[in-house]
């Protein structure tokens, strides 16, 4: 019973194995990748394990307090960025062991000419509010 | 005038009518669902105009959603024909059922998840939503988590006494889960563990309950306003609740009596000499110590030997306990808190500060890290002065 992050890298994780940019795939590819992520999500539903799911537009700002009665300073984006944050899976799960086996199965969803992309997937924990009350 | 029936009650009553439908003929999942859905439709009506007579109620109703669903269902119209020509309500339900709902809730065949969340559905009577809420995930994943757990356990069969140490595993799970969304999921555990320990004679459950009692005596004391963490050490120990107190030790010792120790009264005997002393010098730390030895020699626990070792370090000075702790794995969870404490204990403000840093970026929990972080800011603070 621990939340734990499968966040997917644009940039900033090791290169997968078939790594081939999404806009070289063919269609059929592209779609066949994108079942096979709403079907992981569906069935980790029926397992009871799925929390959240979102993805991110790779363009972002960053803002910052700039002092009393003045607007927030805005910067960006910064085309050089070395880590780029594409998306996550949150999962809710018994054990880290559990985290990693989904972590490996996700990392295998379909890309170019239909072969798994073993991309790089981050797995990291959720602090939880409190500590347990016995320890 | 109707008298007033709280959630409370109406909750606590859900076991019995699960048994009543069982007898009835109704299988575990089908009769769990309908009970679930009797209970939402009782907690739907005001609390003053809930039935005089809510078990009957909820019987009669749960009885009518089961026929309800299992008419729906085509493929079981022969069961159903069966079903009902079943007679009436049988006898009041007996204690063993409420033992019998607890084994099958905690079968070893679930994962833990699995078995907290049908526990405290079908023996806690909460309801999918709160149960969701309590755990941080959406309903649906919940809900499905719950029948998942039903499916696993279908073809139970509860001839024999099923293994209580697993249910007490559970238990204690709800127990450490503490307060989140609309349940108070360690008062919540209090109850089940009170219910399972007037249907079962057995020391470890009275062990566990004294336990829980014991810690739930402080809770008060053991955050701030802020909600910030406040150590043992330095609870105002005016907040702890002595009633509460003075019923976990009862409990403790009747059990103790017994002859047959276990994980969970030792565990209690630590909290209990802890809410003995009127002041945290007063503590006894030699006693700690040997119900810490003798927690490791029932667990084999490392983090039992970690806590071992702040006892042995407050016992017999910080010097002792870093060479307690210098015995045990370092990767251990909380090992350079634990590091950092003793440290702190024996003058090494330097070490302290660092260990504090670090077992900062290592804690399990936000209440910890802000804690361990505000210790080494101290530290770092003295220093530089």
């Amino acid at each position: 019973m621990a939340k734990y992050l499968l966040l997917k890298h644009y940039r900033g994780a090791p290169a997968p194995v078939n790594d081939v940019p999404m806009d070289r795939w063919t269609p059929e590819e592209i779609s066949a990748h994108v079942r096979y992520m709403q079907d992981f999500a569906a069935r980790l539903e029926r397992t009871g394990e799925f929390v959240d799911s979102q993805a991110l537009a790779p363009e972002g700002t960053f803002v910052r307090y700039d002092g009393e009665g003045r607007p927030p300073v805005t910067d960006g984006p910064f085309a050089e960025t070395k880590d780029l944050i594409a998306g996550w899976m949150v999962i809710d799960v018994d054990s880290r062991e559990r985290a990693v086996e989904l972590a490996g199965e996700l990392s295998a969803a379909p890309g170019s000419g239909g072969k798994p992309i073993h991309e790089w997937l981050e797995v990291r924990p959720f602090l939880t509010a409190h500590p347990p009350t016995t320890e | 005038m109707t008298p007033q029936v709280d959630e409370a009650l109406l909750r606590s009553l859900v076991p019995g009518v699960l048994a009543i439908l069982g007898r009835r003929g109704a299988d575990f999942a089908a009769a769990e669902d309908a009970v679930q859905e009797a209970l939402l439709e009782a907690l739907r009506v005001r609390p003053a105009d809930r039935p005089r007579d809510p078990k009957g109620w909820l019987v009669t109703v749960a009885w009518r959603k089961f026929l309800d669903a299992t008419r729906a269902d085509a493929a079981r119209h022969r069961r159903e024909e069966r079903i009902e020509r079943e007679p009436g309500p049988g006898p009041a339900p007996a204690v063993d059922d409420t033992l019998q709902l607890y084994f099958l809730c905690a079968h070893p065949s679930l994962t833990p998840s699995s078995a907290v969340a049908l526990t405290l559905r079908a023996v806690g009577g909460l309801t999918t939503g709160q149960i969701a809420r309590a755990y941080l995930v959406p309903e649906a994943t919940m809900a499905q988590r719950i029948s998942r757990a039903k499916r696993t356990v279908a073809g139970v069969r509860l001839d024999r006494p099923g293994d209580v140490a697993t249910v007490l595993r559970v238990l204690y799970l709800v127990f450490n889960e503490g307060y989140s969304g609309d349940v108070d999921l360690a008062a919540e555990a209090i109850r089940l563990t009170r219910r399972l320990a007037a249907a079962v004679d057995h020391p470890e459950v009275a062990g566990l309950l004294a336990l829980m009692l014991l810690h739930h005596a402080r809770r008060a004391a053991r955050t701030a306003p802020d909600g910030s963490l406040v150590p043992l050490a330095e609870q105002d120990r005016g907040r702890w609740d002595t009633e509460l107190i003075a019923e976990g030790v009862d409990i403790l010792q009747a059990a103790l009596a017994r002859g047959r120790p276990g994980e969970f009264q030792a565990q209690a005997a630590i909290a209990a000499l802890h809410a003995d002393a009127p002041t945290v010098e007063e503590t006894d730390w030699a006693q700690i110590v040997q119900w810490y030895d003798e927690l490791v020699r029932l667990t084999g626990n490392p983090v039992a030997e970690l806590n071992r070792a702040v006892a042995v370090g407050e016992a017999d000075g910080p010097r002792a306990g870093l060479a307690a702790l210098a015995a045990l794995d370092d990767s251990l969870p909380r090992h350079a808190a634990v590091a950092a404490y003793l440290h702190e204990r024996d003058g090494d403000t330097a070490t302290a500060a660092r260990l504090y840093a670090e077992a900062a970026g290592k804690a399990p929990s936000l209440a910890e890290r802000d804690h361990l972080t505000r210790r080494a800011a101290r530290l770092n603070a003295r220093r530089s002065r």
